[in-house]
C-alpha cells in the first residue's frame, strides 16, 4: 500500500478537500441570523433552526462516520461476522429515538439546554451528577475523534502519502495534520453550521460510491452468490478462526446485544444530542426517524464489501485497509480518488460536530459552573470555540503519539461509558422517581463494571455475563447493574429519607413545541437564555 | 388512547424483531444469491422505516384531533 502515487486519484481527492474547506469557511454566513456566533446557540447549535432536509444530512452525516465506513466492513472481512449486528443496531436506533428524543428536546426548548448535563442538572438540581453525565460524554468523545483520525490516515496510507515505515515523523503525519488543522479552523469560524453545509458533499459522495461500489463490484465478481461462496470458502479454511458467514447459536446473544446496547448508547453521545437540539421543531426529528434509515441500507451494503474484498482476492494484514485497497484495485484512479475523498470528508463532518459537542459540554457543565460562573453568552462561544480547538488537537496527539490499537480500545470504553449515563437522561424524561444520588451510584457501579470488565476481556466488547454462561455486550450489562444499583439505592434513600433535589421542570414541558399555547415562539437565533427560560404558562 | 398503544405497538415491533437473532440466523431460503440471514436483517430497515413513518402519521392525526376539540376551528401545528 505504500507504492507509488496515484496522482490522478490525488488529484480529485484534493479537489474535493479544497470544495468543503471552502465551503466551511463560508457556512458562517449560511442562514446566519445577522447577529453573529457569539452564543452558544449559534456557534454550537446552529442557531437551533434546521429542518428535516438539512437536518437529515446532518444527523446522517454525523451517526455513519468514516471510521464506521472502514471498521464495520473490516470485521467482516476479517472473518468476524458479528460485526454486522451494525445492521440490525440502525433499524432499532430509530423507533427508539422516535420514542423519546421529542420529549428532551421539548424540555431542552423550554429552559434552553444546549446539553444533556444541562437537562440533568434542571431536572435533579445535583451538580455531581451533571458534572458525571459532562464528563462521561467528553471522555467517550475523545477516543471517537481520534478514529476519525484514523480514518483518514488509512486513505492516506492507501494513496501511497504519508505512508511507509522509512517515512520520517514529519513526512508521516503532516498530510494528517494539514488536514485537521484545515478543519479546526473552519469549525472555530462557522461552529455547527460548517459540518452542516459539508455534510451536503459527504453525503452526496458517499451515497455515489458506495451505491456503485455495491452494484459494479459484485456484477464484476460474478453476482452477490459468487460473493458469500467466495467468503465462505475463505472461512472454512482451517487455521482460519472465523465463524462462517452466520453466527453460531452461543453467538446470538452477543449480536442482539450488541445491536440493542449501540442503538441505546448511539443518542447519549455529545455529538448524537447537538445535532438532534439544532433542529426547528420536534416533528422534524420524528420525520427523520421515518428517513434516517436510508442511510442504514447503506451501511448494510457497504458492511458487506468486508465480503465482496475477499471474493475479490484483496490480501492487507491490516483488516482496515481492506476497502480502500478494494477501491484502489477495482476501481479507476478518478473514481479511486472520489471514493477516498467520500471517507476523508466523511471523518470530517463527525470530527467537527463531535468537538463541537465536546466544547459545549465543557463550557456550560464543566467550566461555567465549577470554574467561571459569570459568563455572558459571548463568553461562553469563545470558551466553547477555544475547547473545540483543544479537544481536536487533543485528539490529534492521541493518534499521532499512541498506537492506532489504543484508540480502538478506548473508543470501544467509550461506547460502555457512555451508555451509563442513559438512567441519568432518558428515565427523568417520563418519571423523577429516581434519586439523583441513587443515579449517581448506579452510574459508578455501571462504570467500574464495565471499564474492569473490559479490561479483563482484553478489551473485546463482548463478555460472559455474571452467573451465566450467555456472551453478551459489555455495555448492556453494566447497564443492567447500574439500573438495578439505582432503583435500589433510591429505595435505600428514599427510607431514610435523604433530600430529594429540587426540579425546574413541569410535566408540560416534555410537550411543547415550536408553535405551541404558552410557549414563545423559537425563531432562528431568538432562543431566551437560560435564566428567562422558565416555564411561562402550562 | 387507542392510537398511542397503536403507535407504541408500531415502534416496538422493529425494536424486538431484529433482536431474535435466532429466527433468522440461516442461510435457506436465499435472494438473489443473499443468504436469509443477509436479505432478512437489510428487509427489516425498509420495514422499520414504514412502522415509525405510520406511527409519525398516526401522531399527527391524534395530536390535530385532539387541538380541534382544544379549540374548534384552530389552526393546526
Amino acid at each position: 500500500m505504500t507504492g507509488a502515487i496515484d496522482w490522478t486519484a490525488l488529484g480529485v481527492f484534493l479537489f474535493f478537500f479544497l470544495l468543503v474547506t471552502v465551503l466551511g469557511f463560508w457556512a458562517a454566513r449560511w442562514r446566519a441570523a445577522g447577529k453573529g456566533l457569539d452564543s452558544l446557540h449559534e456557534w454550537g447549535l446552529g442557531g437551533r433552526g434546521f429542518g428535516t432536509f438539512v437536518a437529515w444530512f446532518l444527523i446522517g452525516g454525523d451517526l455513519y462516520t468514516a471510521y464506521t465506513f472502514i471498521a464495520v466492513p473490516a470485521l467482516l472481512y476479517a472473518g468476524n461476522v458479528v460485526g454486522f449486528f451494525a445492521v440490525p443496531y440502525t433499524v432499532l436506533v430509530y423507533p427508539l429515538i422516535f420514542i423519546f428524543l421529542p420529549r428532551l428536546w421539548s424540555v431542552s426548548h423550554r429552559h434552553g439546554y444546549c446539553t444533556t448535563a444541562d437537562f440533568v442538572l434542571g431536572r435533579y438540581g445535583s451538580r455531581t451528577l451533571a458534572l458525571a453525565v459532562s464528563l462521561t460524554g467528553i471522555l467517550a468523545t475523545m477516543p471517537y475523534i481520534a478514529l476519525q483520525l484514523v480514518g483518514i490516515q488509512v486513505v492516506l496510507e492507501t494513496m501511497g502519502i504519508g505512508g511507509g515505515a522509512g517515512a520520517s515523523l514529519l513526512e508521516r503525519d503532516l498530510p494528517l495534520f494539514v488536514a485537521f488543522a484545515v478543519l479546526a479552523a473552519y469549525t472555530y469560524s462557522s461552529g455547527l453550521r460548517a459540518p452542516a453545509l459539508i455534510a451536503f458533499v459527504k453525503d452526496t459522495l458517499i451515497y455515489v460510491v458506495i451505491l456503485t461500489a455495491v452494484i459494479y463490484l459484485p456484477l464484476e465478481l460474478g453476482g452477490w452468490g459468487a460473493v458469500f461462496d467466495a467468503a465462505q470458502q475463505k472461512f472454512d479454511q482451517p487455521g482460519t478462526p472465523a465463524t462462517g458467514t452466520i453466527p453460531p447459536e452461543s453467538l446470538h446473544w452477543a449480536y442482539a446485544s450488541l445491536a440493542l446496547g449501540s442503538a441505546l448508547a448511539l443518542f447519549m453521545y455529545p455529538h448524537s444530542i447537538t445535532a438532534s437540539l439544532s433542529t426547528k421543531n420536534r416533528n422534524v426529528l420524528r420525520r427523520n426517524a421515518a428517513l434516517l434509515p436510508a442511510y442504514s441500507f447503506l451501511l448494510g451494503l457497504l458492511a458487506l464489501l468486508g465480503f465482496v474484498a475477499l471474493a475479490a482476492g484483496v490480501t492487507v494484514d491490516n483488516p482496515q485497509l481492506a476497502i480502500p485497497v478494494l477501491f484502489q484495485q477495482e476501481f479507476p484512479s478518478w473514481f479511486a480518488g472520489t471514493a477516498f475523498a467520500a471517507i476523508a470528508i466523511g471523518a470530517l463532518v463527525p470530527a467537527a460536530i463531535m468537538s463541537i459537542a465536546a466544547a459545549n459540554l465543557w463550557t456550560r457543565n464543566v467550566y461555567k459552573p465549577f470554574i467561571k460562573p459569570d459568563m455572558t453568552h459571548a463568553d461562553e462561544a469563545r470558551q466553547a470555540k477555544l475547547m473545540s480547538l483543544l479537544v481536536k488537537f487533543g485528539a490529534l496527539v492521541f493518534v499521532l503519539g499512541l498506537p492506532t490499537r489504543f484508540a480502538i480500545n478506548l473508543q470501544l470504553l467509550g461506547g460502555v461509558w457512555i451508555l451509563q449515563t442513559l438512567p441519568a437522561i432518558v428515565i427523568p424524561l417520563y418519571t423523577r422517581w429516581f434519586h439523583p444520588r441513587a443515579l449517581f451510584g448506579g452510574w459508578l457501579a455501571g462504570m467500574l463494571y464495565g471499564t474492569w470488565t473490559a479490561y479483563q476481556a482484553d478489551f473485546s466488547a463482548v463478555a460472559t455475563v455474571p452467573f451465566t454462561d450467555t456472551v453478551g455486550y459489555i455495555a448492556l450489562t453494566a447497564f443492567a447493574i447500574n439500573v438495578v444499583v439505582a432503583v435500589v439505592l433510591t429505595l435505600a434513600l428514599r427510607a431514610l429519607r435523604v433530600a430529594e433535589g429540587s426540579d425546574e421542570t413541569v410535566p408540560a414541558d416534555y410537550y411543547a413545541d415550536a408553535g405551541d399555547d404558552g410557549v414563545q415562539p423559537l425563531a432562528i437565533g431568538k432562543v431566551p437564555p437560560v435564566d428567562q427560560a422558565a416555564p411561562t404558562s402550562a | 388512547m387507542k392510537a398511542r398503544w397503536l403507535v407504541g405497538l408500531l415502534l416496538l415491533i422493529p425494536i424486538v424483531c431484529p433482536l431474535l437473532v435466532g429466527t433468522y440466523a440461516r442461510n435457506e431460503p436465499e435472494l438473489a444469491g443473499f443468504p436469509f440471514y443477509y436479505w432478512y436483517q437489510l428487509l427489516w430497515i425498509p420495514i422499520g422505516a414504514v412502522c415509525t413513518a405510520i406511527a409519525y402519521r398516526l401522531l399527527m392525526r391524534e395530536r390535530r384531533r385532539k387541538e380541534g376539540q382544544r379549540r374548534p376551528g384552530g389552526e393546526s401545528a
